[in-house]
């Protein structure tokens, strides 16, 4: 698939002397949700900033549609609309007149009827005339997407959009995102709820400590990783697990009612019927059995606990 | 050129103009009133005249310098500081706009915010003394480049500074002395010959002499060295903040 943004070997260093980006690579495709995932101080931030303007690259290239964010900057931003991580909009100013300043600032004529239907979409019209300061975090977070909608972009950043938003908030914010990528619109998120990433994105990317250590297709992701679990609770607690049997990857939960097998689910063999007749054999009777997947929490977890 | 970026951030730092207008404009007349009646009245009645001039005419041109200058150095740097105190700046670095039509949109709202106040001292000026402009478009002239240099370098200010001390203490440390010492009082040809050639040094001194000149047709040093004076100033302004934008200095770590 064609990439909308091309991210090569970019490297950035702060002032303080921070690595906070080492050698990224990454090609964001036209028209995916991305979700980037990663610890605090990760450089999730950091890396968006960069291709937003707001920081200055170390080394590496970017290019957006094919535009280089430093030698054709009003190409690549004009694309561009992004949604920081940090509220910092308790200004003084009206909804309308924020939203107008947004869409000038990039080199949109004025547009009421558009304005309007982007205040619609956020359930922000009733709010129009009230000072941005006088809002909730809530709605400052809303201001701030129809603030970054302004101007219609091409790409969308949103840099942690559900961080201390309510649930019903963060509902109508999954909604927004999808009516947008309908329209064609490249997203690309941040975020630390990971079902949030679960339900939302096309692929995952992971950054730990400035690395990208990868970048997958989502569906892909939790299958190449995902491990499934059958759980199995027994009629009768057992004492220990049957010698003949310890070889297999069971468990035995603390009061000896429940057995945990975990298998590999793309394995052609998941050992499942060879478990039940050697169950059987042993006499231990079940009287629940449900299988699970594991969650991209889990996957995200043991991803960066592997690195150092 | 983006314009439609210009006129947006013009509208929108008159829109806060206009908020504002009480404080911001109140305030400096109010001072600018006091002035008078205290060097134009009490004291300026037991002055003789200056360079043929009546001292509360006299002092006209130097208190209107002494407010514009200050106005337009606290109005352009605190129209920038703001957004990069409270983070708003992120959309400016992240819009397609260059740094000269950043600069145009900023400096050209506090430049015709200080426009304003001038005018309105001049009128106020008017209620006590009655003055006369023997060159009306070199006053408008220097009026307006002195709004627009001082205006940019308040720019710089607010650019450099990172906390509000800052932010205060080069008009409060620098550009009021610098007035209060360039000849807003008194005619530099007042001062004993070492201290001449001092104040030859304070460039405000030339902006003032070259304002006076507009009004009553005399000044201290040659109109011509103070025109080049402030365009120099300005052309200096022009290139710091060019360099900033260039390298981030401040806004983009
Ligand atoms: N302006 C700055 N100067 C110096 N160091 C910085 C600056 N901004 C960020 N950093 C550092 O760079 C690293 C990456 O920060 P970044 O904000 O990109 O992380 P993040 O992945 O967005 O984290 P979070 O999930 O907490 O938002 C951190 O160690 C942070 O302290
Ligand atoms: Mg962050």
């Amino acid at each position: 698939m064609e990439s909308i943004i091309s991210i090569k070997n970019l490297s950035k260093t702060y002032a303080s002397g921070l690595h906070a980006l080492k050698d990224v690579n990454l090609e964001i495709r036209r028209g995916e949700i991305l979700a980037l995932l990663g610890p605090n101080g990760a450089g999730k931030t950091t890396l968006i900033s960069i291709i937003c303007g707001i920081v200055n690259p170390g080394s590496g290239s970017v290019l957006v549609d094919g535009h280089d964010i430093i030698t054709d900057y009003r190409a690549a931003r004009s694309l561009i609309g992004l949604v920081p991580q940090e509220l910092g909009i308790a200004t003084f100013e009206s909804v309308l007149a924020t939203m107008a300043f947004s869409r000038g600032l990039f080199g949109k004529p004025h547009d009421a009827d558009f304005i309007e239907s982007v205040l619609h979409d956020l359930s922000l019209w009733d709010k129009r005339d009230e000072k941005i300061m006088t809002l909730s975090g809530g709605m400052k977070r809303r201001v701030l997407i129809a603030k970054a909608l302004a101007h219609e972009p091409d790409i969308l950043f949103l840099d942690e959009p559900t961080a201390g938003v309510d649930v019903e908030l963060r509902h109508d914010m999954w909604e927004m995102v999808r009516r947008l990528r309908e329209r064609g619109v490249t997203i690309i998120l941040t975020t630390h709820y990971i079902e949030e990433a679960e339900e939302m994105a096309d692929r995952i990317g992971i950054i730990n400590r400035g690395e990208l250590s990868l970048v997958e297709e989502k569906t892909a992701l939790m299958n190449k990783l995902g491990k499934k679990q059958l759980t199995l609770t027994l009629q009768q607690p057992l004492e220990a697990i049957p010698a003949e049997l310890a070889s297999r990857p069971l468990e035995l939960s603390e009061q000896g009612d429940v057995l945990v097998y975990t298998f590999d689910c793309h394995e052609e063999h998941t050992g499942i019927p060879d478990l039940l007749r050697d169950l059987n054999e042993h006499g231990i009777d079940f009287k629940d059995l449900n299988s699970s997947q594991s969650s991209l929490e889990d996957i995200f977890v043991s991803l960066v606990r592997e690195q150092p | 050129m983006n314009l439609h970026a210009i006129r947006a951030i013009y509208l929108f730092e008159m829109a806060r103009t206009w908020r504002t207008l009480m404080e911001s404009i109140a305030s400096p007349i109010l001072t600018t009133a006091l002035y008078f009646v205290v060097f134009g009245a009490a004291i300026g009645s037991r002055m003789g005249e200056i360079d043929g001039i009546e001292y509360a005419a006299f002092i006209i041109p130097g208190l209107l310098m002494l407010s514009l200058l200050g106005e337009s150095i606290s109005n352009a740097a605190f129209g920038i500081y703001f957004p990069k105190f409270s983070g708003t700046i992120y959309e400016v670095l992240s819009a397609p706009v260059s740094y000269i039509e950043v600069v145009i949109g900023y400096v050209g709202a506090a430049a015709t915010k200080s426009l304003i106040l001038g005018v309105l001292i001049l009128l106020t000026a008017r209620l006590f003394v009655d003055y006369q402009i023997e060159h009306p478009v070199w006053m408008v002239s220097f009026l307006i480049l002195t709004a627009v240099t001082f205006s940019l370098f308040g720019f710089i200010i607010g650019l450099w500074a990172d906390d509000f001390q800052k932010l205060q203490i080069i008009p409060m440390m620098v550009i009021t002395p610098l007035t209060f010492l360039g000849g807003a009082f008194y005619s530099i040809s007042m001062l004993p010959p070492f201290w001449q050639t001092v104040t030859l040094f304070n460039p405000v001194v030339y902006l003032i002499s070259g304002f006076r000149w507009s009004f009553y047709g005399v000044s201290d040093v040659n109109v011509g060295i103070s025109l080049v004076m402030i365009l120099v100033f300005m052309a200096l302004c022009l290139a710091t903040v060019w360099w900033i934008f260039k390298t981030g200095y401040r806004l983009k770590n």
